[in-house]
Protein backbone atom coordinates (compact mmCIF):
# COMPACT_ATOMS: atom_id res chain seq x y z
CA UNK A 1 0.00 0.00 0.00
CA UNK A 2 1.62 3.25 -1.13
CA UNK A 3 -1.16 5.72 -0.43
CA UNK A 4 -0.16 7.39 2.82
CA UNK A 5 -2.75 10.18 2.81
CA UNK A 6 -4.67 10.40 5.98
CA UNK A 7 -8.35 9.97 6.52
CA UNK A 8 -9.68 12.31 9.22
CA UNK A 9 -13.10 12.11 10.76
CA UNK A 10 -14.72 14.03 13.57
CA UNK A 11 -17.78 12.70 15.32
CA UNK A 12 -19.88 13.25 18.41
CA UNK A 13 -19.73 10.78 21.26
CA UNK A 14 -22.98 8.87 20.79
CA UNK A 15 -23.50 5.30 19.61
CA UNK A 16 -25.63 6.58 16.71
CA UNK A 17 -22.80 8.84 15.54
CA UNK A 18 -20.30 6.00 15.88
CA UNK A 19 -22.47 3.89 13.62
CA UNK A 20 -22.80 6.69 11.06
CA UNK A 21 -19.05 7.47 11.17
CA UNK A 22 -18.13 3.81 10.62
CA UNK A 23 -20.41 3.54 7.64
CA UNK A 24 -18.91 6.75 6.16
CA UNK A 25 -15.43 5.47 6.82
CA UNK A 26 -15.92 1.97 5.45
CA UNK A 27 -17.36 3.47 2.26
CA UNK A 28 -14.07 5.29 1.59
CA UNK A 29 -12.58 4.10 -1.72
CA UNK A 30 -9.13 4.04 -0.08
CA UNK A 31 -10.34 1.32 2.26
CA UNK A 32 -11.76 -0.81 -0.53
CA UNK A 33 -10.02 -4.10 -1.08
CA UNK A 34 -9.20 -6.89 1.31
CA UNK A 35 -12.45 -7.87 3.04
CA UNK A 36 -10.70 -9.55 5.98
CA UNK A 37 -8.70 -6.39 6.76
CA UNK A 38 -11.81 -4.20 6.49
CA UNK A 39 -13.71 -6.43 8.90
CA UNK A 40 -10.89 -6.33 11.46
CA UNK A 41 -10.56 -2.55 11.11
CA UNK A 42 -14.30 -2.02 11.59
CA UNK A 43 -14.42 -4.28 14.64
CA UNK A 44 -11.45 -2.50 16.29
CA UNK A 45 -12.78 1.00 15.59
CA UNK A 46 -16.31 0.12 16.69
CA UNK A 47 -14.98 -1.18 20.02
CA UNK A 48 -12.64 1.78 20.61
CA UNK A 49 -15.26 4.39 19.68
CA UNK A 50 -18.08 2.78 21.66
CA UNK A 51 -15.79 2.52 24.69
CA UNK A 52 -15.21 6.27 24.46
CA UNK A 53 -18.96 6.89 24.22
CA UNK A 54 -19.63 4.69 27.22
CA UNK A 55 -16.69 5.42 29.52
CA UNK A 56 -15.02 8.72 28.51
CA UNK A 57 -18.31 10.53 27.92
CA UNK A 58 -20.72 8.75 30.30
CA UNK A 59 -22.97 11.76 30.86
CA UNK A 60 -22.37 14.46 28.27
CA UNK A 61 -21.34 13.41 24.77
CA UNK A 62 -18.19 15.15 23.55
CA UNK A 63 -16.07 15.15 20.48
CA UNK A 64 -14.04 12.27 19.05
CA UNK A 65 -11.34 12.75 16.41
CA UNK A 66 -10.25 9.84 14.32
CA UNK A 67 -7.21 9.80 12.05
CA UNK A 68 -6.20 6.90 9.85
CA UNK A 69 -2.93 6.65 7.95
CA UNK A 70 -1.48 3.71 6.06
CA UNK A 71 1.96 2.46 7.09
CA UNK A 72 4.02 -0.56 6.11
CA UNK A 73 2.59 -2.78 8.82
CA UNK A 74 -1.02 -1.76 8.47
CA UNK A 75 -3.38 1.08 9.15
CA UNK A 76 -2.30 3.39 11.96
CA UNK A 77 -5.34 4.67 13.82
CA UNK A 78 -5.24 7.63 16.18
CA UNK A 79 -8.34 8.24 18.26
CA UNK A 80 -8.58 11.31 20.49
CA UNK A 81 -11.25 12.53 22.90
CA UNK A 82 -11.58 15.07 25.70
CA UNK A 83 -13.44 12.82 28.07
CA UNK A 84 -12.63 11.05 31.32
CA UNK A 85 -9.27 9.27 31.56
CA UNK A 86 -8.97 5.52 31.42
CA UNK A 87 -8.93 3.93 34.90
CA UNK A 88 -5.37 3.85 36.25
CA UNK A 89 -4.27 5.87 33.20
CA UNK A 90 -3.76 2.62 31.35
CA UNK A 91 -5.53 0.91 28.51
CA UNK A 92 -7.22 -2.27 29.79
CA UNK A 93 -5.37 -5.53 29.17
CA UNK A 94 -8.48 -7.08 27.68
CA UNK A 95 -8.01 -10.54 29.08
CA UNK A 96 -10.30 -13.17 27.66
CA UNK A 97 -13.51 -13.40 29.71
CA UNK A 98 -13.96 -16.89 31.12
CA UNK A 99 -16.59 -18.94 29.31
CA UNK A 100 -16.57 -21.67 31.93
CA UNK A 101 -19.27 -22.00 34.54
CA UNK A 102 -23.00 -21.43 34.39
CA UNK A 103 -22.94 -17.65 34.24
CA UNK A 104 -21.71 -16.64 30.81
CA UNK A 105 -20.30 -13.12 30.55
CA UNK A 106 -22.39 -10.59 28.61
CA UNK A 107 -19.61 -8.00 28.55
CA UNK A 108 -15.87 -7.59 28.76
CA UNK A 109 -15.26 -8.62 25.17
CA UNK A 110 -14.53 -5.17 23.78
CA UNK A 111 -10.93 -4.76 24.91
CA UNK A 112 -10.25 -8.42 24.28
CA UNK A 113 -11.27 -7.92 20.63
CA UNK A 114 -9.21 -4.72 20.33
CA UNK A 115 -6.09 -6.38 21.78
CA UNK A 116 -6.60 -9.46 19.60
CA UNK A 117 -6.85 -7.52 16.36
CA UNK A 118 -4.26 -4.75 16.68
CA UNK A 119 -0.60 -4.16 17.47
CA UNK A 120 1.46 -1.27 18.86
CA UNK A 121 -1.35 -0.04 21.07
CA UNK A 122 -0.43 3.04 23.05
CA UNK A 123 -2.51 5.18 25.36
CA UNK A 124 -1.58 8.69 26.36
CA UNK A 125 -3.38 11.08 28.69
CA UNK A 126 -2.45 14.75 28.67
CA UNK A 127 -4.10 18.11 29.21
CA UNK A 128 -5.89 17.74 25.89
CA UNK A 129 -7.55 14.47 26.91
CA UNK A 130 -7.10 10.87 25.79
CA UNK A 131 -5.18 9.67 22.79
CA UNK A 132 -5.06 6.08 21.66
CA UNK A 133 -2.88 4.93 18.78
CA UNK A 134 -2.82 1.45 17.35
CA UNK A 135 -2.11 -0.43 14.16
CA UNK A 136 -4.51 -2.81 12.48
CA UNK A 137 -2.19 -5.05 10.45
CA UNK A 138 -2.87 -5.60 6.74
CA UNK A 139 -2.70 -9.33 7.32
CA UNK A 140 -3.33 -11.43 10.37
CA UNK B 1 -35.06 -3.17 15.47
CA UNK B 2 -36.65 -5.25 12.77
CA UNK B 3 -37.06 -8.87 13.76
CA UNK B 4 -39.35 -11.21 11.89
CA UNK B 5 -40.53 -14.24 13.85
CA UNK B 6 -42.34 -17.38 12.71
CA UNK B 7 -42.95 -20.80 14.19
CA UNK B 8 -41.80 -23.84 12.24
CA UNK B 9 -42.70 -27.12 13.98
CA UNK B 10 -40.97 -26.89 17.37
CA UNK B 11 -38.70 -24.01 16.37
CA UNK B 12 -39.20 -20.29 16.81
CA UNK B 13 -37.33 -18.81 13.86
CA UNK B 14 -36.29 -15.17 14.22
CA UNK B 15 -34.89 -13.46 11.14
CA UNK B 16 -32.89 -10.35 11.93
CA UNK B 17 -33.79 -7.79 9.29
CA UNK B 18 -31.04 -5.34 10.18
CA UNK B 19 -27.52 -5.09 8.87
CA UNK B 20 -25.99 -4.38 12.29
CA UNK B 21 -26.39 -5.52 15.88
CA UNK B 22 -24.22 -2.92 17.58
CA UNK B 23 -24.04 -0.62 20.59
CA UNK B 24 -26.71 1.61 19.03
CA UNK B 25 -29.34 -1.15 18.98
CA UNK B 26 -28.20 -3.97 21.29
CA UNK B 27 -30.75 -3.08 23.97
CA UNK B 28 -33.61 -2.96 21.46
CA UNK B 29 -32.50 -6.34 20.09
CA UNK B 30 -32.55 -7.85 23.58
CA UNK B 31 -35.94 -6.32 24.44
CA UNK B 32 -37.59 -7.45 21.18
CA UNK B 33 -36.13 -10.94 21.56
CA UNK B 34 -37.44 -11.11 25.12
CA UNK B 35 -40.98 -10.38 23.85
CA UNK B 36 -40.73 -12.93 21.05
CA UNK B 37 -39.34 -15.82 23.10
CA UNK B 38 -41.91 -15.24 25.84
CA UNK B 39 -44.70 -15.97 23.33
CA UNK B 40 -43.23 -19.28 22.19
CA UNK B 41 -41.82 -22.52 23.52
CA UNK B 42 -38.96 -24.79 22.52
CA UNK B 43 -35.94 -24.19 20.34
CA UNK B 44 -35.09 -20.64 19.22
CA UNK B 45 -33.17 -20.15 16.00
CA UNK B 46 -31.84 -16.74 14.98
CA UNK B 47 -31.09 -16.25 11.29
CA UNK B 48 -28.26 -13.73 11.08
CA UNK B 49 -27.71 -13.90 7.32
CA UNK B 50 -28.64 -10.23 6.86
CA UNK B 51 -26.41 -9.03 9.73
CA UNK B 52 -23.17 -7.74 8.25
CA UNK B 53 -21.67 -6.45 11.50
CA UNK B 54 -21.88 -7.26 15.20
CA UNK B 55 -19.80 -5.66 17.96
CA UNK B 56 -19.20 -6.70 21.57
CA UNK B 57 -22.47 -5.05 22.66
CA UNK B 58 -24.32 -7.09 20.05
CA UNK B 59 -22.52 -10.23 21.19
CA UNK B 60 -23.49 -9.46 24.80
CA UNK B 61 -27.12 -9.09 23.73
CA UNK B 62 -27.10 -12.51 22.02
CA UNK B 63 -25.59 -14.05 25.18
CA UNK B 64 -28.26 -12.31 27.26
CA UNK B 65 -31.01 -13.83 25.10
CA UNK B 66 -29.55 -17.28 25.63
CA UNK B 67 -29.46 -16.73 29.36
CA UNK B 68 -33.06 -15.56 29.53
CA UNK B 69 -34.15 -18.75 27.75
CA UNK B 70 -32.83 -20.74 30.68
CA UNK B 71 -31.27 -24.21 30.60
CA UNK B 72 -34.38 -25.92 29.16
CA UNK B 73 -34.47 -24.11 25.83
CA UNK B 74 -31.80 -23.98 23.16
CA UNK B 75 -30.66 -20.89 21.30
CA UNK B 76 -29.09 -21.62 17.94
CA UNK B 77 -27.70 -19.33 15.27
CA UNK B 78 -27.55 -19.60 11.51
CA UNK B 79 -25.98 -17.69 8.64
CA UNK B 80 -23.10 -15.86 10.31
CA UNK B 81 -21.54 -13.46 7.82
CA UNK B 82 -17.71 -13.11 7.85
CA UNK B 83 -17.35 -10.16 10.28
CA UNK B 84 -19.94 -11.64 12.66
CA UNK B 85 -18.24 -15.02 12.47
CA UNK B 86 -14.90 -13.37 13.38
CA UNK B 87 -16.33 -11.91 16.58
CA UNK B 88 -17.81 -15.26 17.60
CA UNK B 89 -14.58 -17.13 16.82
CA UNK B 90 -12.19 -14.66 18.47
CA UNK B 91 -14.21 -14.61 21.69
CA UNK B 92 -14.65 -18.40 21.47
CA UNK B 93 -18.41 -17.89 21.67
CA UNK B 94 -18.60 -20.24 18.68
CA UNK B 95 -18.03 -23.01 21.22
CA UNK B 96 -20.97 -21.87 23.34
CA UNK B 97 -23.65 -21.60 20.66
CA UNK B 98 -24.81 -24.21 18.18
CA UNK B 99 -24.01 -22.44 14.90
CA UNK B 100 -25.38 -23.62 11.56
CA UNK B 101 -23.85 -22.55 8.24
CA UNK B 102 -27.21 -21.43 6.90
CA UNK B 103 -30.94 -21.60 7.48
CA UNK B 104 -31.70 -24.75 5.44
CA UNK B 105 -29.00 -26.64 7.38
CA UNK B 106 -30.46 -25.43 10.67
CA UNK B 107 -33.99 -26.40 9.72
CA UNK B 108 -33.01 -29.87 8.48
CA UNK B 109 -31.96 -30.62 12.01
CA UNK B 110 -34.89 -31.55 14.22
CA UNK B 111 -35.16 -29.46 17.35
Amino acid sequence: MTDTTEICLRLGGTSAEVRAALSRLMAQPRLAGDADFRQRLEIVLAEVLNNIVEHAYPTVPGRIDLQLAACAAGMTCRIADQGLPMPGLEAPLGLSPSLGGANLPEGGFGWFLIRSLCTELQYRRDAEGNELTLIVPWRQ
Amino acid sequence: MNLHAKTLADTLLVEVEEDRIDAACAIQFKDRMRELVAKAEGRVLIDMARVRFLDSSGLGAVVAVMKLLGPERRLELAGLTPAVDKVFRLTRMDSVFRIHPDLPAALREAG
